[in-house]
Parts: structure tokens; C-alpha cells; sequence
């Protein structure tokens, strides 16, 4: 049976990054707290033999659906970017890449 | 004669339909029962009157011109806020989304615009559907209309509660892995999961694409029906969306289960049930018994892996989900300060989303991180289709699997909150139909302490009629739907 | 007139290095498409307003779904086709996850080969020629997958102070090649870039001279050291000046006895320089999974078979056509077949005029070489087949000398005038009337006493007195004409003494 890592603080941190959240000190130790109670119960799918199954990425047997390549109308600039709070002729407007 | 917001949906159609009462004076007694009970309740986000009102006044021209008037004609319906409605803002219950004004309508909305129902507003949700009771809401927690200490049941709380107060005569809620079902069990109401590609996902804000489905929520199996026909049928908008022949499902709601065969999984009633629950629903599955169906027990040996399953599958669906919400082109954002954008995004996303949010987009990040994806999101969809055969080789047995929605009562506010295992295993029971793709329904199976109880009923892929036959059923038998909280 | 022309194509002199490895990720939009890949907005965004060709699909709004191009997969089947690659029966779209600024969703959806994942197509080949020799490329993969929005910078990427975001251009339907680490030199990444995309031009899927039609990202790294990838790519002609760059740095450090670093660098092509994104390595954890949002593309035999049918003629079968057919080099056939307007062109003018060799010739040399110095491309100069045939058919009939025809073109590719408009207005005209030549001539004698004189004894001042007669007529004068007459009037003036 593979055993589950326990998650540290550090990975906790990595993650963080990776899904580009900033985390508070307190939060960082929470969460890893957190996740580590979360992780061992779910430990329990490894008692499941699954080698050879096949996932399942979607539990329909569809394929092929398309749509044909005729243009439809785009929304007006206005109406777009309207939930957009920092514009600047007509981009949108953000913040320094580098 | 009773108030309008006491009738039912059909009740309602055929009123206006024959001019016996006007949308107008229909939708105000909903308002007024609003003006009572909403300030305790807090089902709502966003209540949209003069555009209800606007929309009753031009179905009463069409009912003076005679024109064609649709399933839903008049009927006010409550939507959780995680379904786009055009330049009505859509905020998921996010802090993130507070001000968002979606520039189109979910498929199901236009569908039941089409129909001529009423859109009373916008319903209070767990943050981004990420819950069992609606306590991660931005906005404030919904309170159970049975009991106002406890929770309606998540993450559709607002849309259950609207129903069982009577502010709304039907709701759509979204169910991910118990969402519709859960709080549907919790106040006492009809929901349904429906099968995986029935209902048009175009215009859901997505939290698990691979499970989840928009469900009704009603007072009855009757409005239940006639709202799900509404809601489903194909859009080519969504590519899961499945061509199957539009049904009028009302014609399965006969009072006959006669030879039904109901398959028991023992696991349903297993650890972590609540006894006074086990007991509640067992006299539910007699009571189908004694309407002429027969059951028997069996052992479904995958249901306790399927917990851990969908939260990893789910989370992991999240974490790439919720990554568009940077606070660029919608959503909460701070100033384009001298920071990069990789600190302003992180730090509109820390601003914007509450706790339980970033804890799960954080738990599908790893999960679908190098090193662990094989061990935790892989493993997981192979869980999956294990679970996934065993139903179906019940399903060659059974026509229908019946037992408890929920496997704890509905429980205080706060009482819960702390222990996020306790919160996530409430799903133990509802989260199968998701990973399966089935269909599922909540129906109101009795009370304990006065606060309801559900029982589930599961089907095979596109089983819909057979869940409504039975629901149907029981509800005439059982008479529970009758029962109305005390507000 | 055969004359060899390597010095006509014109890669720049860098040499041939063993220790270079170079692997190409070659992003191409499918421009003959009329919509983005995954909704219905138009995919002419060029030239248009910021941000007018969006809705919530390809502006990632919440609750959007995509919904796939039928034809996108028949594009790609098709250069699937050409370049030898296996079509997958059945293939997958998957999430690519990722942040930056110019992703609406801060995903991708495209195509994978690992973690469960099928691209539409794997394997496959391009044959390039370089240096009069024939390279295989080989093809790692095809996939398909959307363009992310353009970002504007204020100046350099480096200095500006913020980002501008125009999203028209995010979901338009890409095409991504990737090939093999097979390229040796930043020479033959153009060459076969060159190739691949007169491949696409003669499939008719993309049209690589619309800006940003062809981009790609190079992996890099030299004697076996740290793998560099280099973004933002925007043209072939870009790529050899990016990896040029790119080597010498690398040299330079390795020479200083400094490590080049595995990393990121955006090249800058308004300076002109790679720029380190500073990324970490762990950026690259994508979290591939598949796009729940989209059901498999699965593509039948008979779908290829009938795919395989409408495939026109490509580039090598083409150049052996015109090899066979207008009995060219096989290297000239090759250079005008590696840019289909340059082969359209060719055979354009061999409707009008059926001497293959002289236009093949003249394109060769004058009109390539033009060419390369203003570094465009002939669909940019203002040449048609009709100006090259008629500037021809001119020294034919003896209107212009071959000479003149040479100042003749450019004039021609910079005007876009006809050659007899240029002709006249330049007084051009060839003098080849004898009485006109022979009143020069006169002249040159006149004025030449001396030269007259030794030409009695010394064939050289017969020469030299033909040349100040075409000097005298700015090479206007028919040489043979003069010739005659010079030699002619000599033979009188001595007869007379
Ligand atoms: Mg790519
Ligand atoms: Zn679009």
C-alpha cells in the first residue's frame, strides 16, 4: 500500500504560490494543519485496487461535438469590459510583467 | 381562499392561464410573504422587484391579447447566484463577485424566461457552492425556515429556504455533490439531481464541471416536474449537453410503484448515519413496499471511497475553475499599484475569496501537482470508475437505490464550522450520483425534533421518469410535502 | 547565364556549430478559419479596435463554456497529413495551468502527450535543405489549441510600467508543431520554419505573412549545457536573429567560465536581446488535466482517407514538378518553392513567358537578392508576373540592354511601375539606330586622336575606344552595334590616310 505524504508548511507555501494566493503566517499553519487531517482520512482510497482501471474523465460516451465555423456576433467593447474596473483606451489594463 | 404564494406552480399556471388571477397580483403576494419572512430567513442576495413586476405586467398583456403562454406562465421563480443573469449581478456569494453583472443569461434562465416564469431573484449559496450549509456565504447565512437556529443545508440554502418559506413558488439550485439534495433534505423541500448532460451547464459559474448539474427545487414531485421540463433538454452551447428527446416528464407522475424493485445498499444506513434518520427512512421504504415495490438489501463496497474521490476530483476542477478570477476583466481587484502582476493577482485573490475557497483551490492544486497527481487526482478517477460499475451492475438489478439524503439532521449555525471533516463527510451519501453521473432526488421523508429529513432515491443514467413515478408515489402516500414551516 | 547563386540565399554567415541543439515549439494560427477555436467571434482581429471581437467564451467570463471549430480538426488532420504525422483515432483536450496576464481563464486549453493526454497527431517529418543538403526534421507532436490575448507594453517589456491587454486575439484556433531537438543552427530553424510554413500556404490552412500568423518558442542550449526557452518569437525572420543572440550569449558566458542558467527569456524585439522572465522551474508544474468542458475528438479512417484526398500539392512534390517540368537546378526549384507566392509567382510568369530558365534566373538573383536586402517578402514588393515578363520581353526586342534591365527592377519592385513606364521616364532606351551611333562614334574619334592612332597597331584602343562610346551613351548603345561601327570608321580613317 503506498502511504500519503504528510503535507509541511513549506509545500503548503508552494502551492500557495503555484495557485497564486497570498497566505497569512497563521493561515500557512491552519491550512497545512488542515490539510493533513483532510489528507489522512482520504488515505483510505489506497486500500481500493485500481491498477489497470481505466479513470473516468467524464462519465458520458459522447464525441465529436462541434460547432460549425460561422461567425456570430461579438458583444460591444463596452459591454465586455464592463466588470473590468482598470481600462485605458480600450485595453484593459494591468499590472507590470516584469 | 388561499394566498397565491400558498399555491403551487400548477395551481398558479392554471389561474392565470384562465385569467382567474393576474401575474401581477400573483407576484405580490410572494412580495408580501418576502416583506414578512426575508428578514429572518435571508434566502436572497439580490431581489429584483421592479423587474418582476415589469415581467408580470407584460405576461397579463399577453394573457389579455390571448396569446401563447408558456409552461411557467407567471410563476415566480427564486435562481441561485451562481447562474449568469444578464446586468443582474451574479456574485456566487463571493466577495469576489460582489459587484459582477454577467453580460448573458445562463441557458436555463432564457428557458424559463421562454416559459414566461418570473425571476423573483437572485439566492444565497455557499461561496462559489463550496459547502453543506451555506455558513461561507459573503452575504450571511441563510437560516433554516424550520428552525431559524439551524442551517437550510448547502450550498443551494437560499434557494431550499425560499421554497420552504413560500417566497418563491420554485427555485433552481446547482448540486456538485449534494448541493440541491442537501439542502432540499434540510428544509423539507423536492430536489433534484438530474443526469449528468440534461440540463444545459451554459451560464453555471463552474465548480466542478465533470459533476455537476443545475437542479429544481419545489414544494412537490407536481412543480418539481414541470420545472425540470423546462430546464432540460439539449444546448448545443454545451458540449456535454445530451441530445436526448425532450420529455414531459408530467406524464410519468402516476400514483403506481407496483412492482418496483428498490436495491438497499446496507452502507447507506451504515456508520455515521444518524439513528433516528436510519429509523425515519426505513418507514419510508416500507411504506413503498406497501404501495406494491419490493426491496432487498445489498452491499455497494465502494461507498466509502467515493468521499475522498469527489473532493479530490472536485478541488481539482476548482483550483483550474476559480483561476480566471485574477481581478482583471471582472471580480474584486486593488489598485495597479507598483507591484507585478503576479502580486496583484495573489493579492486580489487572498482579498476576494474567503477561507473554505481558498482552502479548496489550494487542496486541487495539490492534488494536481507534480509528484501527487498520479497518487491523488489519477487514483481518484479510477475510484471513480470503480464506484461507476458497481452502480451500474445495481442498477441491472434494481430500478431504483433508495435511502437517507443526509446522514445528520440539520444542525446549528456555527456548530459545525470549525470541524471541516465533519462538514465535508455531510456529503458522504449525496456524492455518489455525482461521481456516477445519475440521477438523484430528495424527497421529504418525515421529521425528527421537527426538523426534516430526506430520503434519497437514485436511478440509472437517465432514469428520470422512475424517480418521479416513485417520488410521486410516496408524496401522495406520505403527505409530507404538505407540511409547511412555522414562520 | 547559370551562375550559382549560394550567395543569393541569404542566411546570415553564422557557422555551422556541432554543439548546438536547437527544438522548436511553432504556434499557427489557422487563419483560413472564420471564428475563434472555441466560439463564434470573428478571427479577423487585425487592424480592428482593442477588445471589439469578444463575448464570454473568449473572455473566460464565469459560466461560459467552449464549444469546439469542426473545421479547426479538419486543419489540423490535414497538416497532420503533410507533415507524415499519425492521426490519433481518438484525441483529448486538456487544461494547461498556468498565470499570466494574457489568459482570460489562466488556463489553456490544448492538447498533451503525457498524464492521460492524446494530441490530435504524434510523429512526422519536414525535409529541409541546407547548404545544398537535404535534413529530415523530425515531428514530436501536433496539437490544437487557443491563442492567448496580446499584451502591449509601454516600450520595453522590461520598462514598462504596466501592461495593456487586448483579448481580441485570445481563442483564435492555433495549430502548435513541435518538433524534435534536430535543428543544428539558427540557419536551419529559419530554413525549416521557412519550409513548414510553405507547407501551411500551400495546405491553405494559415497565411504566415499576417502578422503574428507564425510564432514559436525555441529551446536552446549549447555543449550539452542548461536548456534555455526563448518566447515570443513573432516571424521566421525573427527566429535566426533571436537564437544568434541567444548563442552568442551563451558563448560568451560559457567562454567567461559562467553557468548558463535553465530558464525563460522573452526576446525583445525592439532591442533586440533575450531578457531572463526570471520564472522559477516550478512554474512549469502545468497541473495537465483533461478539459472537462469538451467530450474527445475521434477520427475515423475513413474521415482521413477523405481528408487525404483534398490535400493539393505540396512543397517537395512541387519542386520536383518544376525540376521535371522546367528543367530547373533542383536547388533553385527548392529556394522558389520554400515561399508558395514566390512559386505562384514563377509560375505565373511561365504563363506569359515560357522560358523557364531566364525567369527562373532573374528571380534567382536580382529580384531574391532585392529582396533580402529590404528583408520583405515578394507578396510586399510591388512586382507582378506581368512587370517581370514584360521587363524580359524589353531586352528581347532589344528596347533595354540586359545591363539596363538590372537598374530596371529595382525601380520596378520599389514603384511598382511598369518597365516601359521606367523605361521612358528614364530615358533608358537602348540607341540602336546606326545613324545615331554612328554620329557618336564620330565623336568618340574626334575626340580620341590618340587612341585612333595605336589602334592601327593595338587591339586595346579599339576596346578602349568602344568603351568611351558606351560610356558616352550611359550603356545605352547596342554593344555589338558599336562595335561594328567603331571598327568600321577605323578602317575608313585608315584607308583614307
Ligand atoms: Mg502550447
Ligand atoms: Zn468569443
Amino acid at each position: 500500500m503506498k502511504k500519503m505524504v504528510s503535507i509541511s508548511e513549506k509545500e503548503v507555501e508552494h502551492i500557495a504560490w503555484l495557485a497564486k494566493i497570498t497566505l497569512s503566517e497563521e493561515e500557512k499553519k491552519l491550512f497545512t494543519e488542515q490539510f493533513n487531517t483532510i489528507l489522512e482520512y482520504f488515505r483510505i482510497i489506497d486500500e481500493l485496487e485500481t491498477e489497470g482501471t481505466p479513470p473516468t474523465f467524464n462519465v458520458q460516451n459522447l464525441e465529436n461535438v462541434f460547432r460549425e465555423d460561422i461567425v456570430e456576433p461579438s458583444l460591444s467593447r463596452e459591454y465586455s469590459l464592463k466588470n473590468a474596473s482598470k481600462k485605458e483606451k480600450g485595453y484593459v489594463k494591468a499590472s507590470r510583467i516584469i | 381562499m388561499k394566498s397565491s404564494y400558498n399555491l403551487s406552480a400548477k395551481e398558479i399556471v392554471t389561474k392565470i392561464s384562465r385569467g382567474e388571477s393576474s401575474a401581477e397580483e400573483c407576484l405580490s403576494s410572494f412580495f408580501e410573504r418576502i416583506d414578512e419572512v426575508e428578514s429572518r430567513v435571508h434566502a436572497f442576495i439580490t431581489l429584483d422587484r421592479d423587474a418582476a413586476l415589469q415581467r408580470a405586467k407584460e405576461i397579463d398583456g399577453k394573457v389579455k391579447r390571448k396569446e401563447r403562454l408558456g409552461k411557467l406562465v407567471g410563476v415566480p421563480v427564486a435562481i441561485k447566484d451562481n447562474l449568469c443573469t444578464r446586468d443582474v449581478r451574479t456574485t456566487c456569494s463571493s466577495k469576489m463577485l460582489e459587484n459582477f453583472l454577467p453580460p448573458y443569461n445562463a441557458h436555463v434562465v432564457e428557458q424559463l424566461l421562454k416559459e414566461d416564469a418570473i425571476i423573483l431573484g437572485k439566492t444565497n449559496m455557499d461561496e462559489f457552492a463550496m459547502g453543506s450549509s451555506t455558513e461561507s456565504s459573503y452575504f450571511g447565512t441563510t437560516k433554516n425556515p424550520w428552525n431559524l437556529a439551524y442551517v437550510p443545508g448547502g450550498s443551494s440554502g437560499g434557494s431550499a429556504a425560499a421554497v420552504s418559506a413560500r417566497e418563491s413558488s420554485i427555485a433552481l439550485g446547482s448540486d456538485t455533490g449534494g448541493s440541491v439534495r442537501c439542502p432540499a433534505s434540510f428544509c423539507s423541500t423536492v430536489g433534484l439531481k438530474p443526469t449528468y448532460g440534461l440540463v444545459s451547464r451554459f451560464g453555471l459559474i463552474a465548480y466542478a464541471n465533470s459533476l455537476e448539474q443545475i437542479g429544481p427545487l419545489a414544494r412537490s414531485v407536481d412543480d418539481l416536474a414541470l420545472l425540470f421540463e423546462v430546464i432540460s433538454g439539449y444546448d448545443q452551447r454545451d458540449s456535454t449537453s445530451i441530445r436526448a428527446s425532450t420529455q414531459n416528464y408530467s406524464e410519468f407522475l402516476r400514483e403506481d410503484v407496483d412492482g418496483l424493485k428498490i436495491g438497499v445498499p446496507e452502507e447507506f444506513f451504515g456508520e455515521g448515519v444518524d439513528e433516528r434518520i436510519v429509523k425515519i427512512v426505513w418507514k419510508g421504504i416500507d411504506c413503498l413496499e406497501k404501495l406494491g415495490a419490493s426491496y432487498s438489501e445489498f452491499s455497494l463496497s465502494t461507498v466509502k471511497y467515493a468521499l475522498p474521490a469527489y473532493y479530490l476530483i472536485a478541488t481539482s476542477e476548482a483550483s483550474s475553475n476559480l483561476a480566471r478570477y485574477d481581478g482583471l476583466r471582472y471580480g474584486y481587484s486593488s489598485e495597479v499599484g507598483s507591484d507585478d502582476w503576479s502580486t496583484t493577482f495573489s493579492n486580489n485573490r487572498k482579498k476576494g475569496f474567503g477561507a473554505e475557497v481558498r482552502r479548496r483551490i489550494l487542496l486541487g492544486t495539490f492534488a494536481l501537482s507534480a509528484g501527487y497527481y498520479d497518487q491523488y487526482y489519477l487514483k481518484s478517477l479510477q475510484v471513480r470508475t470503480k464506484i461507476r460499475l458497481e452502480f451500474e451492475k445495481a442498477f441491472k438489478k434494481f430500478d431504483v437505490l433508495a435511502g437517507p439524503t443526509m446522514p445528520i439532521l440539520p444542525f446549528k449555525i456555527g456548530e459545525k464550522i470549525d470541524d471541516l471533516l465533519a462538514l465535508y463527510m455531510c456529503d458522504i451519501l449525496t456524492v455518489l450520483a455525482n461521481l456516477v453521473g445519475c440521477p438523484a432526488i430528495s424527497i421529504p421523508c418525515g421529521f425528527v425534533d421537527s426538523l426534516p429529513i430526506g430520503m434519497q432515491i437514485m436511478g440509472p443514467m437517465l432514469g428520470e421518469s422512475v424517480l418521479f413515478r416513485t417520488a410521486y408515489t410516496f408524496e401522495k402516500c406520505s403527505k409530507f410535502t404538505d407540511y409547511s414551516p412555522k414562520l | 547565364m547559370s551562375k550559382k547563386i549560394t550567395s543569393v540565399v541569404v542566411f546570415s554567415k553564422e557557422e555551422f556549430a556541432e554543439d548546438v541543439v536547437i527544438g522548436l515549439e511553432v504556434h499557427c494560427q489557422l487563419t483560413n478559419l472564420r471564428t475563434k477555436l472555441f466560439c463564434g467571434c470573428s478571427s479577423e482581429y487585425r487592424g480592428e479596435q482593442p477588445n471589439t471581437h469578444l463575448c464570454p467564451i473568449c473572455l473566460g467570463m464565469p459560466g461560459s463554456l467552449p464549444v469546439a471549430n469542426r473545421k479547426s480538426v479538419d486543419d489540423a488532420m490535414m497538416v497532420a497529413l503533410a507533415l507524415k504525422s499519425e492521426i490519433a483515432e481518438r484525441s483529448l483536450f486538456f487544461r494547461k495551468n498556468y498565470y499570466y496576464p494574457d489568459m482570460p481563464k489562466n488556463f489553456q486549453i490544448t492538447q498533451y502527450d503525457q498524464a492521460g493526454g492524446i494530441p490530435i497527431a504524434s510523429g512526422g517529418e519536414v525535409s529541409i535543405q541546407v547548404n545544398h543538403e537535404n535534413k529530415q526534421i523530425r515531428i514530436r507532436r501536433i496539437q490544437l489549441e487557443e491563442d492567448p490575448a496580446k499584451l502591449v507594453h509601454l516600450g520595453s517589456i522590461d520598462t514598462s510600467p504596466y501592461t495593456l491587454v487586448d483579448y481580441n486575439r485570445a481563442g483564435i484556433a492555433l495549430l502548435e508543431i513541435i518538433t524534435e531537438p534536430d535543428l543544428k543552427s539558427s540557419k536551419e530553424a529559419r530554413v525549416f520554419l521557412q519550409k513548414l510554413r510553405s507547407i501551411l500556404e500551400h495546405l491553405g490552412v494559415s497565411d504566415g505573412k499576417l502578422e503574428g500568423a507564425m510564432r514559436c518558442d525555441a529551446n536552446i542550449s549549447i555543449k550539452k549545457g542548461n536548456r534555455v526557452e526563448i518566447k515570443n518569437i513573432s516571424s521566421f525572420k525573427e527566429v535566426e536573429k533571436a537564437l544568434n543572440f541567444e548563442i552568442a550569449r551563451q558563448r560568451a558566458m560559457n567562454s567567461r567560465g559562467l553557468k548558463v542558467e535553465m530558464e525563460t527569456r522573452h526576446w525583445d524585439d525592439v532591442k533586440r536581446v533575450t531578457i531572463s522572465l526570471r520564472t522559477k522551474e516550478a512554474e512549469h508544474d502545468y497541473r495537465y488535466f483533461p478539459e472537462p468542458d469538451l467530450v474527445p475528438v475521434e477520427i475515423s479512417k475513413e474521415k482521413i482517407a477523405k481528408i487525404s484526398q483534398i490535400i493539393p500539392e505540396l512543397p517537395d512534390a512541387r519542386l520536383d514538378r518544376f525540376v521535371k517540368l522546367y528543367k530547373i537546378p533542383s536547388y533553385d526549384a527548392g529556394v522558389l518553392t520554400s515561399d508558395k507566392a514566390m512559386a505562384d509567382f514563377f509560375e505565373e510568369c511561365i504563363k506569359l513567358y515560357p522560358d523557364a530558365k531566364t525567369i527562373s534566373n532573374w528571380m534567382m538573383t536580382d529580384l531574391l537578392r532585392w529582396l533580402h536586402e529590404k528583408d520583405i517578402e515578394i507578396k510586399e514588393a510591388k512586382v507582378t508576373p506581368q512587370h517581370l515578363v514584360e521587363m524580359i520581353k524589353l531586352i528581347d526586342d532589344g528596347t533595354i540592354s540586359g545591363k539596363i534591365a538590372k537598374s530596371v527592377l529595382p525601380e520596378i519592385l520599389n514603384t511598382g511601375k511598369t518597365p516601359s513606364e521606367i523605361v521612358t521616364e528614364k530615358g533608358l532606351l537602348r540607341i540602336a539606330s546606326r545613324k545615331d551611333i554612328e554620329l557618336l562614334a564620330d565623336r568618340v574619334l574626334i575626340e580620341n586622336p590618340k587612341a585612333v592612332q595605336d589602334a592601327a597597331v593595338d587591339e586595346k584602343a579599339i576596346h578602349y575606344l568602344i568603351g568611351q562610346l558606351m560610356k558616352l551613351t550611359k550603356g545605352k548603345a547596342d554593344p555589338q552595334l558599336a562595335n561594328q561601327i567603331i571598327k568600321e570608321k577605323l578602317k575608313k580613317q585608315s584607308k583614307s590616310n
